[in-house]
């Protein structure tokens, strides 16, 4: 074992956490007496700016794994690692071409707005909750899993006390501040995260004669070439390419994301919450090549190893290697800030499914009063955290890392289709609808069950039935093609008749 | 309002978005497939530490940054402006 401070509670960790968990609810109380309605709760009255929706985006988006498991992955592994810092970026030009105008212009909290627009509104909504908790589940199970992992391995907390106090805090920003507060606790992450990566980063530079270039060929010195070039992780092409189709596509139809657009005042600062948010993450992926890199060679793949077998401590001890142990302890508190910020976006967005389409759209026919509204947000706040935190401990010990990746596998195969087809397509009806979200969903949920991931890795069964990791390369053309086929099969005259409407206010914008 | 006139300005937008998604994915999934099965090219070092995958990597990102680029400038100037004169403002 190397020596570190890791794992044991140091003065100046515990002091960013605190000072943290204390400005944040600070924000919930202030957000909270201007949450006094439902266009408040899930879209921050519509009066974030682009600028600062394109942080908030950045900070919704940019979980623990991109952090700590994109560095680790790098450190351990080399150039693999970068595959996914550039697939989780691809994504953020889709999301600008294709939804995030069409979004705001249609739609009012949930991406189901959009899809059940000119459709029929039980159906739709039902399957479109049920893609969407299924994807915030698995997001969840991830997040809360790395949260007790990780709180454990930074400040020496027993799991299950790590796991609770995230859910608890998430719950108290969700519950009494609503997307306003959620907002800018994501915005704070984003500032912290960007800050800290950047510091980190200029102080591996620094010892490299600030070229990266150096820092890669010292990399390559010591370790040999190949951790500059494609090695064991994309062994399969085919298996490449399936995930980064997921890692592009999937980000495109992310529920807690698309919610973001409905926060700004009009398309126009949709687009300019792209820009920024595309510019934000893309530099913070940028970033991760050099701390990435950096913790191979001045910390090493073996202690890195030792502390935690898949890499994830390989920031917080390059942090502790450059700064010693106060700057270990404020990138172990940024670390605990961002899970904090992207719990509370999902279960925000996973409320707006339960209360906004199931509630108010399925079971009480579109007709709730206001108050009832906000009633059932907050009430389904609860059951969300409430599970978040039951997950976090039913899955203890479990390596969920599979978790993430097919969460974006169920967003492209289900969600995306649904949405470029109500936006493009005249001829898609309410059952194309259904059997886009669902085909998607489950056959992306089926084919995961059969991967290597679950027979191999979990069930140790000797072979897989399917034999690829991701489920992208088949589930997202078969999501496309259900609601194609389906839609072709089934005329909606009424849909069709709406599409001009949907059509004038989709580009001329309107409405709220 | 004009019908044939949104229906012009429809078909540009869309022409538009779809060409740039349609060049975003051609660039990230020729990186992906350059990765998946011409890993020895993409090891060389055109300087030494600096390999073709990491430099192309780098470049996707800052290809997405262009591509953002370019649409917003075009959405800016010349699609407000046409929204705004439909609507008669």
């Amino acid at each position: 074992m190397p020596t570190t401070a890791l794992g044991q509670p140091n003065a100046v960790s515990i002091l960013f956490f605190f000072l943290f968990i204390a400005i944040t609810l600070g924000i919930t109380y202030w957000a909270a007496r201007r949450t006094k309605t439902t266009e408040h709760f899930y879209a921050a009255g519509r009066s974030i700016t682009g600028f600062q929706n394109g942080l908030a985006l950045a900070g919704d988006y940019m979980s623990a794994a991109s952090f700590l498991g994109i560095a680790g992955l790098v450190a351990l592994s080399g150039f693999d690692g970068l595959l996914y810092s550039i697939g989780f970026l691809v994504g953020w030009p889709v999301v600008m071409f294709l939804i995030a105008e069409p979004l705001r212009n249609l739609g009012k909290y949930t991406f189901a707005d959009v899809v059940a627009y000119r459709l029929r509104q039980v159906p739709v909504r039902s399957a479109a909750a049920i893609s969407t908790l299924t994807v915030v589940a698995l997001y969840l199970i991830a997040q809360m899993v790395g949260a007790g992992n990780l709180i454990k391995l930074l400040f020496g907390l027993p799991y299950e006390a790590a796991v609770v106090l995230v859910g608890v805090v998430m719950i108290l920003y969700v519950l009494f501040g609503g997307m306003v507060a959620t907002t800018w606790v994501q915005i704070v992450k984003a500032v912290l995260l960007l800050g800290g990566a950047l510091l980190l980063a200029l102080l591996v530079l620094a010892r490299f004669g600030l070229n990266p270039i150096a820092l890669f060929h010292e990399a390559a010195l010591k370790y040999g070439d190949q951790v500059l070039a494609p090695g064991k992780l994309v062994a399969n092409p085919i298996d490449t390419v399936s995930l980064g189709l997921a890692l592009m596509l999937g980000t495109a139809g992310l529920p807690h994301i698309l919610m973001r657009f409905y926060t700004v005042p009009d398309a126009k600062a949709a687009r300019t919450s792209v820009t920024w948010a595309t510019l934000f993450i893309g530099f913070f992926y940028l970033l991760t090549f050099v701390i990435g890199f950096g913790a191979m060679v001045l910390v090493g793949p073996d202690p890195i190893k030792a502390i935690d077998k898949g890499g994830n401590m390989a920031a917080p001890l390059l942090a502790e290697a450059l700064g010693g142990t106060p700057f270990l302890g404020f990138i172990a508190a940024v670390a605990f800030a961002t899970i904090l910020a992207v719990v509370a976006g999902l279960t925000l967005s996973g409320a707006a499914a339960l209360s906004h389409d199931l509630w108010v759209n399925v079971i009480r026919g579109g007709h709730a009063p206001e108050a009832e509204q906000l009633r059932v947000a907050r009430m389904a706040t609860l059951v969300l955290g409430a599970l978040a935190i039951l997950l976090g401990i039913a899955f203890k010990g479990q390596n969920v890392a599979f978790t993430v990746g097919l969460a974006f596998a169920i967003a492209a195969s289900g969600n995306l289709p649904a949405i470029v087809y109500s936006v493009f397509w005249r001829g898609f009806t309410t059952a194309g609808a259904v059997a886009a979200i669902l085909v998607g969903t489950l056959s992306a949920v089926v084919l995961i069950y059969l991967s290597p991931t679950i027979q191999v890795d979990i069930l140790k069964h000797a072979a897989p039935i399917f034999p690829l990791k991701n489920p992208g390369i088949v589930s997202i053309p078969l999501g496309f093609l259900a609601g194609w086929l389906v839609s072709l099969a089934t005329r909606e005259r009424e849909a069709e008749e709406k599409y001009l409407e949907v059509e004038r206010r989709l580009h001329l914008g309107g409405g709220d | 309002m004009q019908e044939k006139e949104l229906e012009t300005l429809v078909a540009e937008r869309w022409r538009m978005a779809l060409t740039l998604t349609g060049v975003m994915l051609a660039i990230y999934l020729g990186f992906v497939l350059l990765v998946a099965y011409a890993k020895e090219l993409m090891g060389r070092q055109i300087v030494p530490g600096l390999s073709l995958g990491i430099l192309l990597g780098a470049l996707v990102i800052v290809s997405a940054w262009v591509l953002n680029w370019i649409y917003t400038r075009w959405a800016n100037t010349y699609y407000d402006e046409r929204v705004r004169r439909l609507l008669g403002r």
